[in-house]
This record gives structure tokens, sequence and C-alpha cells, in this order.
């Protein structure tokens, strides 16, 4: 294979023999129509990308905030892309790809349920059966994007073991894949898994990037001196971070969930955060070497945050690569600082954002003194999925940015 | 020759069953082995425990949740293993971030590899041979190199997809035995055994010439005519392992004997099937 599955140690292909032949031929598929445009295939997906999918998505200065932090931020509208998401970008490549490959049916895991409802949709635009697998506790804090799914004619396997969230997930729909490898393909919703995942997942969504970086140029007259993305498995982020690798002036955060603690509490096998690049260590988990968050034993640890996309027990190899080489640069924002970016972005520039995304606005919050004077935040998904959990989240702390939601009393919720 | 390959030259058919470590707990387990053992094990396949099993189905995903909550670990996995003394080799069977974070600070510091720690500690346990199943042949670089220098066998799969070089590169790295994937998916008890088992051994046999390492068969193998069929087809061996992990389930603190009444019967069928598979040269 000449592309490279190891990005310094990390990365690599740990999965089950029966799945190698499969990834081999999406490997190969993958130099084939991605790397080479074979047969027309990256113009149609840009086509596309263009016409299903709403791109080019803006880059919008954000007046208040700047004014706010008197600093330039620009806002990655990703929250503008059909389904709502940057999710889509990645997940109608591959079911793409998948027809290209001759597959016949399309299974996909998913967490917040925004891989999964781009998944369906992009498996219904292109007439291909398509199963999504997910968490019993996500299915219940995510209820519209199950009706979505199912709107679009996915169908939605409900999955039970362990806390029920995307770790879960993602090893169910590996285990479907081992079982149909031969007409089924496996579309992965971030930068993670065995190699061709990382890579091709990447290049789907570096055209976020790409467009950002000429935006930019444009409005600003120059490249930024910092790009602000949130980071679960790093879809959004590597897609906001590829095309800005090779500029070393401007840097490059990953912000990640801090959840209610940056703890491990190794007798509950719980880490009440989802930070991986900050507190994880090395170790192999859904087919790639990376950090991970486990016990002392390897045990995976069960992680935790408000935003369900966030929650994952691991990363992408590319970043664990990136921040060991010190190009990226791991934080991480806790669920309260992310609710409070939600209300303020909600109020100030009239955009709802996903609460993936408000961790990386609330890191905007608090660094904003140290990220330089022209700042561009990624803005990877609209908060509409999240009203519910906002509302319930909000009720329970005391937070002077929040609305006051009095109206609602003694109204059936 | 490894103990493994001992075992199963002495075999004529052997079985080879699978049970998870600390279901429901050490003690437990200890009973179980001797109980296989009596029934006609010739190998046991020991599961250690881990929390993201992508190979394993429904019965044995359970079987891993019941242990880990009653507080399996790798330490005490390997003090159960240096604990039981029966006349059969122990093969560990794990996932291999496990064996890649096994080991104190101060020995992993000094070790040749991340995985050498494990492999040093469970062969001076008493395990003789490892099979992880998220470890493909091309990633296994390292811990080839550990178990060559503790004598532990490396045990590989061979899937229903695998073929041509690949399948070739892993007939030569494995020892102790070939575990051969009887069908796609994830281990669970089945009702018959899959033509792709067949077709699995003709491929193998194809390849074959310069490896002379025992060919087992599991996934699905639940009932004494799975057995007889899958020797009788040219294989060395059965692996069997949801049909123990349902018993253990189902018969709580009565497994044992179940357990031994079912590694009887399975033993029986694998043994029945050799006699076919190599029958007297016809004299005309
Ligand atoms: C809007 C949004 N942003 C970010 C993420 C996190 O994923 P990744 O880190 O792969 O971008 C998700 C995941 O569901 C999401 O829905």
């Amino acid at each position: 294979m000449s592309t490279d599955s190891k990005f310094g140690d990390y990365g690599g292909q740990y999965v089950p023999e029966a799945l190698m032949p499969a990834i081999e031929e999406l490997g190969d598929a993958y130099e084939r129509y991605v790397l080479e445009n074979e047969d027309g295939f990256m113009d149609e997906f840009r086509e596309r990308m263009a016409d299903f999918g709403g791109r080019p998505t803006p880059l919008q200065y954000a007046e208040q905030l700047s004014a706010r932090y008197d600093t330039d931020v620009y806002l990655k509208r990703e929250d503008l892309v059909h389904g709502g998401a940057h999710k889509l970008n990645n997940a109608l490549g591959q079911v793409l790809l998948a027809k290209y490959m001759g597959k016949e049916r399309i299974i996909a895991e998913t967490g917040a349920g925004q891989h999964g409802t781009a998944t369906a949709m992009a498996a219904s635009h292109l007439d291909m059966p398509c199963e999504i697998y997910m968490g019993t506790t996500d299915i219940n804090r995510q209820r519209p994007n199950v009706f979505r799914m199912r709107l679009n004619d996915a169908q939605v396997n409900p999955v039970t073991t362990g806390r029920g969230t995307l770790k879960e997930a993602i090893s169910e729909t590996m285990r479907d894949w081992a079982t149909n490898v031969e007409d089924t393909h496996y579309v992965i919703g971030s930068v993670v898994g065995p190699h061709p995942f990382p890579n091709m997942v990447r290049d789907f969504q570096a055209v976020i990037s790409e467009e950002a970086r000429e935006q930019i140029r444009e409005k600003a007259g120059r490249l930024p001196d910092a790009v602000v993305s949130c980071a679960g498995g790093g879809s959004n982020t590597m897609g906001a971070f590829a095309n800005f690798v090779q500029d070393e002036g401007v840097d490059l955060y990953a912000v990640e969930a801090g959840g209610s603690s940056l703890d491990v509490d190794e007798e509950e096998g719980v880490a009440p955060n989802s930070a991986t690049l900050t507190t994880g260590t090395d170790g192999v988990l859904h087919g790639a070497r990376t950090k991970i968050l486990q016990d002392s034993d390897g045990q995976i640890v069960e992680s935790h945050s408000i935003s369900a996309g966030l929650d994952y027990a691991g990363v992408g190899p590319e970043l664990s690569h990136l921040v060991e080489e010190d190009r990226v640069t791991p934080v991480n924002v806790g669920d309260d600082v992310a609710l409070e970016a939600f209300h303020r972005l909600s109020q100030t520039e009239g955009i709802i954002p996903a609460l993936e995304s408000s961790h990386a606005l609330g890191y905007l919050h608090e660094a904003h003194d140290e990220l330089g004077d022209v700042v561009v935040v990624n803005v990877s998904g609209r908060g509409d999925k999240d009203l519910e959990t906002v509302l319930e989240e909000t009720d329970k702390r005391d937070l002077d940015v929040a609305p006051d939601m009095d109206l609602f009393e003694g109204v059936e919720r | 020759m490894s103990d493994v390959e001992a075992a199963f030259a002495e075999a004529d058919g052997a079985l080879v069953p699978y049970i998870t470590a600390g279901d429901p707990d050490a003690e437990a387990t200890k009973e179980q082995v001797r109980a296989l053992v009596a029934g006609g094990a010739d190998v046991v396949e020991l599961g250690l425990p881990f929390s993201e099993p992508i190979a394993d189905g429904s019965t044995i995903q359970e079987a891993i949740q019941r242990s880990l909550a009653n507080g399996m670990t790798p330490g005490k996995f390997l003090d159960l293993v240096a604990d039981l003394d029966v006349d059969a080799p122990l093969v560990c069977m794990t996932y291999y971030n496990l064996v890649y974070q096994y080991g104190d600070e101060e020995t992993r510091a000094n070790a040749e590899s991340p995985v050498e720690p494990f492999v040093a500690a469970a062969a001076e346990a008493g395990i003789s041979g490892l099979i992880i199943p998220d470890l493909p042949v091309e990633e296994s670089a390292e811990l080839r190199a550990a178990c060559d220098e503790y004598g532990v066998d490396l045990v590989f799969v061979v899937a229903p997809t695998t073929e041509g070089s690949r399948l070739q590169n892993m007939l030569e790295q494995a020892t102790g035995f070939v575990y051969v994937q009887a069908r796609l998916g994830t281990t669970g008890a089945r009702a018959d055994v899959s033509d792709q088992t067949h077709e699995s051994l003709q491929r193998i046999a194809e390849f074959d010439a310069g490896n002379s390492v025992p060919k087992a068969v599991g996934f699905g193998v639940s009932e004494r005519e799975h057995a007889e069929e899958i020797t009788a087809a040219g294989a060395d061996g059965v692996v069997a392992g949801s049909v123990f992990v349902d018993i253990i389930a189902e018969h709580g603190d009565d497994a044992p004997e179940y357990l031994r009444q079912k590694a009887r019967e399975l033993k029986e069928g694998a043994h029945a099937g050799t006699s076919q598979s190599h029958p007297e040269p016809e004299r005309t």
C-alpha cells in the first residue's frame, strides 16, 4: 500500500482478520478515486456537496464577539451545511465512494446522531440502504436526530451494551461489518479507526480549511494567528486544520471536552470528561494506535461530556501525532463554560451553535487574550439538536448569561 | 514442537474449548477448566476480558461484562493461571490493548517493547500461547519477537476472506495452531457448520506445503456433529466457546458437570471425524 498507514507511531490497522481484505480494498479505492480522481470521483463529490450540501459555507466576521474580545473573530459556518453540521462532508464522500466500489449496503455508528443523520441523508440521496447503530443513552438524549434518520428511511439499531454511547456503537458497527463485509461499507464518522479511514475522512473534511484559508486571505488580507476547533474524534478539527498545518505562523487549538472534571475514577472506570489528547495515554482502540482514556490495566473507561458528539474515549491518530509534534495545542473547557458559550453566541450573534462547537467558542472566551489578532473558530454544527439538553442543563445551573425561561412555568413541556 | 503442537499431535482430533476467565469468578474458572480437561479438552483457551471485545458476539460479550464486574484484571488472570494445575496447555485469548498496557512503570521502561512485559509474565504464569483477534499479522512484529523470546505460541486467525499472499504470510508466521474462522461474523453458537468452513480448509490445504502447524476450526461449533464434520473435512481440531459460556451462564455452580459432558460429546465427534478424514488405503 503506497499511502502510509501510520502518523509517527500512531495509526495502523488493528482489526479482526476478517476485515483486513475489506480495508485493503478500501485503501485501494481511496487512492484511486479520492487521491487520483479516477472516473471523476472527486468532481462528482464536489458537485454534489455544492448542490445537495450547500457548499461553500461562509466565513463570517463576528461583530459582537470581535468587539467584546478586541480580536477579529471569524466563524467558519459549518452549521450551514445541509443537515446542520460538518458531518455531511464525510458521509456524502464515503457513501459515494461505496457506490463507486459497488457496495450495496451502508452501515454507520452515531453518537450525537449528527453523523447518523448525515449518513442517512447521504444514503437516501444516493439511493443506498442504510442502518445506523446508536447507543440507547444517546437515543434518549438525541431524540430529534433519531426521528430524522427514520424520516430519511434509515433503520436505527439500538446498542444496549456498556453505557450505551458512541464507543459501544462503534464496536457494534464493527461487528456488523465483520459479518457482512462482502457487500457492506462502514461509513465511520470521524478521523478514527484503521487506516485508511483517518486519512480519507480528513481529506473529505479538508474542504473546511481549503475554503477558510482562501476566505480569510480575502477578508482579512492575511492568514489567521489561530484556528480553534472542538475535538471529539477530531474530524471537524482535522478538516479545519489540514490546509493550515504547513503554515507555521498559524496556531492550531484542539478544544476537548473537560466535562465536569479532568480526573479519572479508576474504581468506577469512569472519566468525567473526554479530554483524550490532554489526559489520555497511548493504546489501541477501534483499529488504531492513538491516545485513549483507559485505566492502568488498559480497560477503556467511560467518558463524559455535556455534548454527546465529544463523548468518546479515543481520538484520531493524526491528532495524537500532531500534538506529540507540538504542532497542535490540546486544550479543554468543561460543561459549564461550553454551556455559557452556547448562550452567548445565541444571544449576541444570532447563531445557535451545537454544544460540541460551543466548546471551541468557550475556549475563545477564556483565552482570547492569547490567541492573537485574527482568529478563525470552526462552528462545526448548529444547536437545534441540543435544545432539550440545554434547557435541562441550564435549569440545573444558575447561569447569568442564560435567558429566563419562566414563561414555561405552569405549562406542560 | 511446542506444548500446544504436541497436544494436537497426541489428540487425534483435538478439542479446544474457550471460556472467559472470571465468569463469574476465579475459583469457578478453575473448576470449569478442570471439568473441561476431564471431559477431554486437549488445549484450553482462557479469555482475559477486555472492555471493547469487537470480535465477540453477545454470548461472550455478556460473559466479559460479568467477569469485569466481578473485578477480573490481567494481574488476577495470571495468578489464576499460575494456580491452575491441569494436564493441558493453556492459551490466552485477549485484545491487543491489554497486552500493550501490561506492567508497572519500571518494568515497562526497561522492556524491549511495550508488549514484552505481558508475554514475559504470561510465560512465567504458564501460558503456552496467545490469540489476539484484533492483531492482524501485519501489525504483529513486536509481539512475534516477544513470543519467540519467551517460547510462547502466537496463534493467528484465518478468516473466510483471507487469501493469497496474506494467507501465505500468516501460515508462515503461525505457531501452536492456526485458528480457522468457520464463517464471517463474531463468535456465537450456530445450528450448522457453514460452507465457508470447507472452502477455507481447502484454501489452506493448497497453501499448506511449508508449514505443518495444526489447523483448528472455530466460530459457531456447538454439537457433536459439527465437530465430526470439521475433522472429517481435514482439520486437526475444533475450537468451541459460546456453547460452553452459555452452559456457565445457565447452570452457575452446577456448570462443571455440564461442561464435562459437553466437552466429552464434542471430543467424541472430533475424534470420530479424524478416522473419516484418513481412510485406510484401499487395496485393489
Ligand atoms: C456539530 C459537531 N461538532 C463536532 C463533533 C465531534 O466530532 P469530530 O471531533 O469528529 O468533529 C460532532 C459529533 O457528532 C458534532 O455533531
